[in-house]
């Protein structure tokens, strides 16, 4: 039995911090002066079925970011000006229509300088033709797709955060590989995913690369996301003497899986599971030491910007960052704020400067490579407490793999 | 294949305990409470804050929230829905503003949920141990669920089939119109067995918040499962409600192992909307 | 005012929304477009709703169907003839569905159409996983906000056009006869169950086609987006508030409870829900009738 203590603090701090926010919004609101501020709207889901995901990786570095700027006296403009971000913040209630209209009323009822985007793949694809067509640059942060390329082509301001299905599971395969020739693991694999659009992405893309790689996928099922019991999928995933167990699922699925397979005491050598293994709440639902459990995403704990970045987010927000798509999120904003000041509010060179130029930003100097982030940490795992990137492991940073999985 | 059909009782435990709340609030007391499951909600996060911030055993949480459960549904009753029901001219026009009423309801817990909670998964590890049942290795928090239902419904029933105060609860059910007239205050009867559904929900939501994740916006998700058990068992029975609860349990467990996890919702719809065609007031229903 | 004022007055003002694009901004189409989306999908609720009382939830069954049949065909056939292949699948749909299920009645019923919306969600599902291996779809088609708005507002005029000439018909007083009392409408020799089959299958096509019309303008969709359940329930609740058993009721629902939302989403974001819910509650016990019936009721006053 472990507690989870970190996340009360955090609720009374939060009332705290939306009772001031709300104030804040009403003073603002009140003193509102076009030529005195930067206007910068977003609409993300505050309710409804996605707000989960909103509220961990999207609305509180948009927070925190503004934040920032403001402490610091406000975005710099070229010739060294400030002026104080003002914020137009909409709910989508989780809804496509919602979204869509949200952003046709931030271009062009409220007219304001800059927008950011929803939470969510579709979401994000939803509103992409209409930031194309009123020429606001469109950061794509929490999204993962394979046509990004395809994208940007289509909508030439569109910018993508997250890489897509492919570049995290052909990461996993090659970890895989490794291990098996290793002798670590055998040549069987279980797969299970969520039935949505994240979950069938990411094992379609996983379906060749491990074929390719010599895997057999010995159980290979979808089930629907409103799916709470996970003990018959698990068991009969053990059944097949696969060595490796691998689940592409949200944050309810992750945690329900992580306890189920702690109740039936199933230890495969390579657990990776979806969305939620990189909550730092993690190891807490689990109750207990979660090592090498792998999912997505990662850091590199000695990198000394990233560590103060989740210091500041820990201050600011009242809890931890996650350890995937947060500071892809964060790298984003400033990047945009780093483009401002060099050239400006006027939205078609800001869009050029996010497209051609270097940023100093948390991930360190980083250039986008047609209008897409590649300097991503694809694959993490829990080691000693703390959940650390092991793909690409080429990069600088990278942990070496830590196979196989203890157990629980 | 006892594997399967003891994880099965085991998943149908918690369909049945979050059930047998709304077909008392629905079957007796004739509002349709499209907020119940946000009362489970508000109960799952009672229990996360007892558990994580003053260090209070879920299993003993019960004792503070089933009562609150129970007083914060009476107070609903006395506040919102009595005045419905005394100016309601029929039963149907009842039906219709119970809709709306519990429609706002809903949001508004929802909306005090997210502004205090955010709209972030919580989840905490408690009871998450194996249990052995007969050969089967089921979590403890789960199995607790079940007992849980098996054991609410069995006094449940006992009271209402074999006490004066149940045998006014069957009346006022099977007959709102001419129980007054055997001296039963049918609002007074309505009132209790509202609340007793919500206390019902509130034991539903600190045994569930042990092992399923949960949002602030989740609770709809609960009070759809738990109408498709209502209706599946027949409104107004708690027998009714357990075994359309175990049996949906059992559907779910078997079609995820022997065709496919993806059809496991599906299979439960299509067996429930064929129940309702071979019998339209549900499994022991005894008429619209 | 004689009817054929009437008539002009509502073709003016018809005009003024039809040219609306022409001198608002994308925001107020975009707006336009919401409201009349919901105004269609109220009115074609309470087309069966209304006079049967036979309150449906499968509302999201048909208008995700219609979104559904969009994006799999608009790149194999002409845009127009998609939307026909739209009515003609949720046609048939609600034919099938009906034939099954309208013996059913009260909340039997309600519920029964929740499930049947889920089942053909996890169907739909369940084929693009295992057999097309693509959950999201694509729709690339060239309409803007406005064009959608055009094929709502055109929807919605058909609409009300329908509901008005089978509230004058035999088959209008067939079915109010049913939701008054079904076992006098039958004795009397109405064919109960056909009335009811044949509004059941136009007022889902209907919803078919606003899902099909609207679906362009997300161009990414995927079941959890187009089969969301709260669409069924805003729009029972906006016909309820309206008053679904009079032709304009719906949309005197849909219309308020839509800027509603939109104004509480702007102003409060953070505390939408709750707001929200306090203002229903306090609808619900000023206005018991729905909204229509309270202004008979003051009119009634006033007289």
């Amino acid at each position: 039995m472990q507690k989870n203590n970190h996340k009360v603090s955090g609720f009374v701090r939060r009332l705290g911090g939306v009772i001031s926010a709300v104030a804040i919004a009403v003073s603002a609101t009140a003193a509102f002066a076009a030529e005195d501020t930067i206007t910068i709207g977003y609409a993300v889901s505050k309710s409804g079925p996605y707000a989960g995901g909103a509220d961990m990786t999207v609305t509180p570095n948009y927070q925190l970011w503004v934040h920032e700027i403001n402490e610091a006296g406000g975005l710099k403009l070229p010739g060294g000006r400030q002026l104080p971000i003002e914020v137009v913040e909409y709910d989508d209630r989780s809804s496509a229509e919602e979204v869509v209209r949200a952003v046709e009323r931030l271009a062009t009822q409220d007219k304001v300088d800059f927008i950011l985007p929803p939470w969510g793949t579709g979401f994000n694809l939803a509103v992409a033709p209409l930031m194309a067509k009123f020429g606001y640059p469109h950061l794509a942060g929490a999204a993962v797709t394979d046509r990004a390329s395809d994208f940007v082509k289509r909508w030439d301001t569109s910018f993508w955060f997250m890489g897509g299905g492919r570049d995290y599971t052909s990461a996993l395969s090659e970890i895989l590989l490794k291990a098996r020739e290793e002798g670590k693991i055998n040549d069987k694999v279980a797969m299970i995913s969520v039935a949505d659009g994240f979950g069938i992405d990411l094992a379609k893309a996983a379906r060749p690369d491990l074929e390719a790689a010599g895997f057999e996928i010995a159980y290979d099922k979808a089930f629907p996301p409103a799916t709470s019991d996970f003990a018959t999928m698990l068991n009969e995933a053990e059944a097949t003497g696969a060595d490796s167990f691998i689940a592409f699922t949200y944050p309810p699925h992750t945690f329900g899986l992580t306890k189920q397979a702690k109740v039936a005491n199933y230890n495969p050598p390579v657990l990776y599971l979806g969305v939620g293994a990189g909550f730092p709440v993690y190891p807490g639902i689990a109750g207990g030491p979660v090592d090498g459990v792998m999912s997505l995403g990662g850091v590199d704990p000695n990198s000394e910007l990233n560590v103060a970045y989740r210091a500041r987010h820990e201050a600011v927000v009242g809890r931890a960052p996650d350890y995937w798509g947060s500071v892809l999120i964060y790298a984003s904003l400033e990047m945009l704020a780093q483009s401002i000041e060099r050239v400006g509010l006027d939205r078609a060179a800001v869009t050029a400067e996010l497209s051609g130029g270097s940023f100093e930003t948390v991930l360190g100097t980083t250039k986008l490579e047609n209008n897409q982030l590649r300097n991503i940490w694809w694959t993490g795992q829990w080691q000693d407490g703390q959940f650390v990137a092991v793909a690409p492991t080429d990069r600088k940073g990278a942990a070496t793999p830590m196979l196989p999985k203890a157990d629980w | 294949m006892l594997e399967h059909l003891i994880n099965g009782l085991v998943l149908g435990g918690t369909y049945a305990l979050i059930a047998m709340g709304l077909t008392l609030q629905y079957g007796i007391a004739r509002i349709m409470n499209l907020a119940f499951g946000d009362t489970i909600i508000v109960a799952c996060f009672g229990t996360f804050v007892l558990f994580s911030g003053y260090q209070l055993s879920p299993l003993l949480a019960l004792f503070v929230l089933v009562p609150a459960g129970f007083a914060l549904s009476y107070a609903i009753f006395f506040f919102i829905m009595q005045p419905l029901v005394e100016r309601a001219p029929h039963t149907a026009a009842l039906e219709v503003d119970s809709i709306l009423v519990t429609f706002g309801l809903l949001f508004v817990i929802q909306g005090i949920l997210l502004v205090v909670f955010g709209g972030a998964y919580t989840s905490y590890s408690f009871l998450n141990t194996p249990v052995d049942l007969l050969g089967t290795t089921v979590a403890a928090n789960r199995l607790s669920a079940l007992v849980l239902a098996l054991v609410l419904g069995a006094i449940l029933i006992f009271v209402l089939f074999r006490t004066r105060w149940g045998m006014m609860l069957r009346a006022v059910a099977l007959a709102p119109e001419s129980a007054p007239l055997y001296g039963i205050d049918v609002t007074r009867v309505a009132r209790y067995a509202f609340s007793i559904g919500g206390a019902l929900a509130a034991s539903g939501g600190v045994v569930i918040s042990m092992y399923q994740t949960f949002t602030a916006t989740a609770g709809v998700v609960f009070t759809m499962k738990a109408l498709i058990v209502v209706i599946l068992g027949g409104k107004g029975s708690v027998f009714g409600a357990l075994v359309a609860g175990l049996i949906l349990g059992v559907v779910e467990t078997f079609v995820a192992a022997y065709i496919d996890p993806g059809l496991t919702l599906a299979a439960t719809y299509t067996v429930f909307l064929g129940i309702l065609l071979i019998r339209p007031t549900g499994l022991f229903g005894k008429g619209g | 005012m004689s009817s054929k004022l009437k008539f002009g007055l509502i073709v003016c003002v018809w005009l003024v929304f039809a040219a609306a694009p022409f001198y608002l901004s994308d925001y107020g189409t975009g707006l336009l477009l919401g409201m009349s989306g919901y105004a269609t999908l109220a009115t074609a609720w309470a087309l069966f709703s209304g006079p049967t009382r036979y309150v449906s939830l499968a509302t999201v069954a048909f208008f995700g169907t219609g979104a559904y049949t969009v994006a799999v065909l608009s790149e194999v056939m002409p845009y127009p003839l998609v939307l026909l292949v739209a009515a003609a699948i949720g046609c048939a749909l609600a034919a099938v569905v009906g034939l099954s299920t309208l013996r059913l009645a009260g909340v039997y019923f309600v519920i029964f159409t929740f499930g049947l919306a889920e089942l053909v969600r996890q169907t739909v599902t369940w084929w693009e996983v295992n057999i097309t291996h693509t959950l999201g779809r694509y729709i690339f088609l060239p309409l803007e906000g406005r064009h959608i708005y055009w094929q709502l507002l055109a929807l919605l005029t058909l609409t009300l056009i329908i509901s008005w000439l089978i509230g004058r018909s035999r088959l209008g007083l067939a079915l109010k006869a049913v939701g008054d009392d079904e076992s006098v409408a039958a004795h009397v020799g109405i064919d109960v169950t056909r009335a009811k089959l044949l509004l059941f299958m136009l007022s889902a096509t209907i919803i078919t086609l606003v899902g099909a019309i609207q679906a362009p303008r997300w161009t990414y969709i995927e079941p959890s987006i187009v089969f969301n359940p709260t669409l069924s329930f805003l729009t029972l609740i906006m016909a309820l508030l309206g008053g679904p058993g009079r032709l304009w009721g719906p949309m005197v629902g849909a219309i308020p409870l839509f800027l509603l939302f939109e104004w509480l989403s702007a102003n409060f974001p953070n505390h939408f829900s709750i707001i929200l819910g306090l203002l229903f509650i306090m609808i619900v016990f000023v206005m018991p009738n729905g909204v229509l019936a309270k202004f008979d009721d003051l009119r009634r006053g006033s007289n």
